[in-house]
């Protein structure tokens, strides 16, 4: 897939001295879904916002399909729908008149099957004539949405779109996603719900401090650096480890009541055998047996801790 | 051109307008109505005449200037400072739209606002004082003049405001004063020989004498200084705001 967005030596330091942004180089594909991770304050907004023309950078190019975000705003933008982190919205005005709204600013002439269709999509056409004022977080959440679709982007940026959002509609938006996605729209979003992450995105980055530390394809980097683990259900809680099964690798858990064994997927093959027979010769029985792969979570945290 | 995204700008602070269209319009007219009350009964009863106009009428020019700058400055810099104070600005930036477009949105509309006052204002003179306008050309011209360029000027303070108080207060500490002090309501030359110099530096007093001008042939300045005061004025306004937009002052970080 040709990249859509190419950022290189991107840095930026805001007037306050701080620097935000160090040194950035990101390549995004057409048509994936890019989830960029990251603590409070690493700096993801700030990325988001320099490459749709909300804040300045201080060095380095971003291009969106080519186009540099400088001399080539106009189509570079033209492409960028943005969801902001912030319910920043035009509380007096009715919703349906707030995306069209969005949809003429982008310099588009009027068109009501594709309003009403992303309003639809959004559960909010029957919200339509309301005022942005009387919807609830979660509503006003789908109205910042609907207004960076009016427009029909490329490209769309959610800068976390989970929070305040209950099961529901976060199930509602995936699945815009996915739609969009169908469509061949190309995806950033930023979560600190990892699990979010997990299920929706092709490629994971990680950025910490300024920094992006990681880029990698979700699966490779969770079988790269998936640890899983090995847990036997104990009848009856122990108190102590025996010394052997200590010697084999496993630890105990759970307040005693299971013995658990970790190791890497991809470095060492589980003998199930040997340690099911040395568990039998202590003379322990159990009632369950489990294995548990590390999330994106254990692992975004492991690196970021570093 | 993004001409669409200009007039969706310039049609979103239209509607603001005519959403509150009886306190649009009344407002304008009550005050111009006080004006008349006082000023043309209470004064008018002592100088019945300024340079061979009826006090009543010479008024009009003045109060319809008063209530332009006024008018243009409060549409213009809170049609900006809103989408600020509340964070919609992101949208503004984050469309394909040039800093001129948007001035042209924002700017167009409050001037326009103002200029639908402005004549809402001398419409409602003629119920009071027999009105002449001797140059209509001149008067249109003038009048259109100084509502775009307080419109930029309140477009800088809107820009500028930190706060609903700043926003407030170059109205009232600046603008207020010139307009009151630049012979809205008497002739400069009344003053004693030193006020009148001083008053000559206050920019207003040529807006108000060319458009006084426009309507009865009197002024305290010539019609080209006038002119040439308020193009000066809108070049400074004009620059303002091309160097808000070059470093992106007060709008993106
Ligand atoms: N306008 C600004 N002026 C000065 N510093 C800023 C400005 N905006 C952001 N920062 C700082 O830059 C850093 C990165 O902020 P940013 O909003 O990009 O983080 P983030 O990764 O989006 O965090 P979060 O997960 O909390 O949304 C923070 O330390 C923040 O305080
Ligand atoms: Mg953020």
């Amino acid at each position: 897939m040709p990249p859509i967005i190419e950022i290189s030596g991107l840095s930026k330091t805001y007037k306050t001295g701080f620097s935000a942004l160090k040194n950035i180089n990101l390549t995004i594909d057409k048509g994936e879904i890019f989830a960029l991770l990251g603590p409070n304050g690493a700096g993801k907004t700030t990325l988001i916002s320099i490459i749709c023309g909300i804040v300045t950078k201080s060095t380095g190019t971003v291009m969106v399909d080519g186009q540099d975000i400088g001399p080539g705003y106009r189509k570079t933008r033209q492409m960028i729908g943005l969801v902001p982190q912030e319910l920043h919205l035009p509380i007096f005005e009715k919703v349906g008149d707030s995306v069209s709204f969005t949809r003429h600013l982008f310099g588009l002439p009027r068109n009501d099957a594709h309003i009403e269709k992303v309003l639809k999509q959004l559960s909010l056409w029957d919200k339509k004539e309301a005022k942005i004022l009387t919807l609830s977080g979660g509503m006003k959440r789908r109205v910042l949405i609907a207004k960076a679709l009016a427009h029909e982007p490329r490209v769309l940026f959610l800068d976390e779109p989970s929070a305040g959002v209950d099961v529901e509609l976060r199930k509602d938006m995936w699945n815009v996603v996915r739609d969009l996605r169908e469509a061949g729209v190309t995806i950033i979003l930023t979560t600190h719900y990892i699990e979010e992450a997990e299920e929706m995105a092709d490629r994971v980055g990680v950025i910490s401090k300024g920094e992006i530390i990681l880029v990698e394809d979700k699966k490779v980097l969770m079988e790269k650096m998936g640890q899983k683990q090995l847990n036997i259900i104990l009848e009856k809680p122990l108190e102590a480890l025996p010394q052997k099964l200590g010697a084999l690798g496993f630890a105990l858990n759970e307040g005693g009541s299971q013995l658990s064994y970790k190791y890497d997927s991809k470095r060492e093959k589980l003998d199930v055998a040997k340690l099911l027979a040395g568990v039998a010769r202590a003379k322990i029985s159990y009632s369950d047996i489990s294995t548990q792969q590390s999330s994106l979570e254990d692992i975004f945290l492991g690196l970021v801790k570093q | 051109m993004n001409w669409r995204g200009a007039f969706a700008i310039f049609d979103y602070e239209m509607k603001r307008f005519f959403r509150t269209i009886t306190q649009s319009i009344i407002s304008p007219v009550i005050s111009t109505t006080l004006y008349f009350v006082v000023f043309g009964a209470a004064i008018g009863a002592r100088i019945t005449q300024i340079d061979g106009v009826a006090y009543g009428s010479y008024i009009v020019p003045g109060m319809i200037m008063l209530a332009l700058l006024g008018q243009s400055i409060a549409n213009a810099s809170f049609g900006i400072y809103f989408p600020r104070f509340s964070g919609t600005i992101y949208e503004y930036l984050s469309a394909p739209i040039s800093a001129f477009e948007m001035v042209l949105g924002f700017v167009g509309a409050a001037a326009v606002k103002s200029l639908l006052i402005g004549l809402i204002i001398l419409a409602t003179s003629y119920l009071f004082v027999p009105v002449t306008i001797m140059h209509p050309f001149w008067m249109i011209t003038f009048l259109v003049l100084t509502a775009i360029t307080f419109s930029m000027f309140g477009f800088i303070i809107g820009l500028w405001a930190d706060g609903f108080e700043k926003l407030q207060i170059i109205p009232i500490l600046i603008v207020t004063p010139l307009t009151f002090l630049g012979g809205s309501f008497y002739s400069i030359k009344v003053l004693p020989p030193f006020w009148q110099s001083v008053s000559y530096l206050n920019p207003v007093v040529y807006l108000i004498s060319g458009f006084r001008w426009s309507f009865y042939e009197v002024a305290d300045v010539s019609r080209d200084v006038a002119l040439g005061m308020t193009a000066v004025f809108m070049v400074l306004c004009l620059s303002g705001v091309w160097w808000i937009f070059q470093t992106g002052y007060r709008l993106k970080s």
